[in-house]
């Protein structure tokens, strides 16, 4: 598959989950993201923990994947839990250490907190594991073209995406052109603190943004040429269908709100 | 029943802004249907400012441009015009929007509002007719600048043009690409019956046109075919045009009384005019 081959974090393989319609990931998505706020019970992790897994599964994605998701937030759920451990006080004494108290209460929600950002950005990362960035432009153009009613650019949005997709390869390269043949005329990107790492990007930045500009100076008459004229009237190649499929995965999100919100109801 | 002229420019001129020179100077050309026309000139010569008034980019200051009847100032035919008239630019990197060669070929498409059923039947043909099928799935940055242009040529072909203006497309290409993209236009032309108005400073490429017109300070310096053209050297040098270095020699042979026939180009053309006066020369 060579489709996006460098983009994104997408995993190109074939899949029930990667073959949903990107609208019903997103919604799912966006579902999912509710129901991990609903949770105020360790216990109610759960049928999350579960949910997540089923979905790992099914888009077959290794769970190695959907853990590396979590490396960039390393610092922030540390931070999370310390504070909510220390800084939380309640009635029933944990430990003390001199004149610090972890609380029983604290515990419980530093551990809720925690796993609360582990659920959403793990989940979330799903969306965008299974989805061709293409798609999900598709996709979400199509879940806000409503909004059009007031006045949202809905079409202009999934446009200045595409062509961001389209060019970010183009304009790596280019840098990496750029920093050559400044480094060749003695210029040095990779020494000094950051102030002066800062500056010497002035010369890669300056020529990188006039190449940038006149690109799109290039490509506003190609696409006049081509007949552009915004998303009036426009037919698209890839029109998106709910199948059978979409039901199966909302259905299941129905299960999960079920799981997590029976318990209060019951008790 | 005489046809009219497919394209048609009569007096036409075009100020970038008032006052400042006239960068095209009541230019009057008729392009039959079906003609293969190389417009060549140094830099500066109005070229690339005569495509961009062919399709309605730039309107005439004064003056008009017809394409198959319709003028370009006609501001509710300008997207009949334009898919009648598709247009190819220079840098291969500039014209293509879509992650995807298959989907990028259908921009075009969708902008005219052809229905989704009818898409991938005529993307699939334009592929075919540049040669490009086996690339469908390729990103554009992982394509050479010859096959760029073939997509971007490609996209245009869906709309189903009927004539191609070409400005400058094969300048940011190597050698290769240039013949690729060349010998397409070419194909096309002859098969398909499209106008071709392909401009270029290169005259290896002029040479294979049907007609070549030589543009200088916004006028037409020289129209003519390209025997005509190629034999008045010293009329091109004037014109501040790199005359390859093989016409060059058998304008100084010719000079010497040696009866070698205008319009040589290339080495190759050099070698068969010596064997046609000398058959013995290059016997070996």
């Amino acid at each position: 598959m060579l489709r996006d081959i460098t983009l994104g974090q997408y995993y190109p393989v074939d899949s029930p989950v990667h073959r949903l319609d990107p609208r019903t990931k997103v919604i799912l998505t966006f579902l999912y993201i509710i129901a991990v706020f609903l949770v105020g019970n360790l216990w109610l992790y759960l049928p999350v923990a579960a949910y997540l897994a089923f979905a790992t599964w099914m888009a077959r994605l290794p769970a190695g994947m959907m853990l590396r998701s979590l490396r960039p937030m390393r610092v922030l759920l540390v931070i999370t839990f310390v504070l909510n451990l220390f800084f939380f006080s309640g009635a029933q004494e944990l430990v003390r250490i001199g004149s610090i108290v972890i609380w029983r209460e604290g515990l419980l929600n530093a551990l809720i907190f925690t796993f609360r950002l582990i659920f959403l950005v793990t989940g979330s990362s799903i969306l965008t594991l299974t989805t061709a960035p293409v798609t999900l432009t598709d996709g979400l153009e199509r879940l806000a073209s409503p909004l059009r009613i007031i006045r949202f650019p809905a079409h202009e949005m999934a446009m200045m995406m595409t062509i961001a997709l389209r060019f970010i390869p183009t304009l790596i390269e280019e840098a990496d052109k750029i920093m050559k043949a400044q480094t060749a005329r003695g210029a040095d990107f990779e020494t000094g603190n950051l102030m002066a790492r800062a500056r010497a990007m002035i010369p890669l930045l300056v020529p990188l943004f006039i190449s940038a500009f006149r690109r799109a100076g290039d490509l506003a008459m190609a696409m006049e040429a081509r007949c552009y004229r915004g998303g009036e009237g426009r037919t698209r190649l890839h029109q998106l269908k709910y199948g059978r499929r979409d039901a199966l995965a909302l259905l299941s999100m129905l299960a999960l709100y079920l799981m997590i919100l029976l318990p209060g109801w019951l008790a | 029943m005489t046809q009219s002229p497919h394209l048609t420019l009569s007096e036409l001129s075009y100020y970038y802004e008032p006052g400042a020179p006239a960068a095209l100077d009541r230019v009057s050309l008729q392009i039959p249907r079906g003609q293969f026309l190389a417009v060549l000139g140094h830099n500066g010569s109005g070229k690339s400012t005569l495509a961009k008034l062919l399709n309605g980019l730039f309107l005439p200051t004064q003056g008009s441009v017809t394409v198959s009847g319709m003028d370009t100032r006609d501001d509710a035919r300008i997207w009949d015009i334009r898919r009648t008239a598709g247009m190819v630019f220079q840098n291969p990197d500039n014209q293509l929007v879509a992650t995807q060669v298959y989907d990028d070929v259908a921009f075009g498409l969708e902008n005219i509002g052809i229905p989704p059923e009818e898409m991938p039947a005529r993307i699939d043909r334009a592929l075919e007719m540049t040669g490009m099928s086996q690339f469908k799935q390729h990103a554009p940055h992982l394509l050479s600048g010859g096959q760029k242009q073939r997509v971007a040529i490609a996209g245009i072909l869906a709309m189903q043009p009927e004539a191609l203006i070409l400005d400058e497309a094969t300048a940011m290409l190597d050698p290769q690409g240039r013949r690729e993209v060349l010998d397409t236009v070419l194909r096309l032309n002859r098969e398909q019956g499209i106008t071709v108005v392909w401009i270029t400073h290169f005259m290896e490429e002029a040479a294979r046109a049907q007609r070549v017109l030589v543009m200088d300070h916004g006028r037409i310096a020289m129209d003519g075919t390209p025997g005509e053209i190629f034999s008045q050297v010293d009329r091109l040098r004037e014109l501040r045009l790199d005359v390859p270095p093989m016409t060059r020699l058998a304008h100084l042979l010719q000079e010497r009384g040696i009866p070698i026939s205008s319009g040589v180009l290339t080495v190759d053309d050099m070698v068969e005019e010596v064997k046609r006066l000398c058959p013995s020369c290059l016997s070996s």
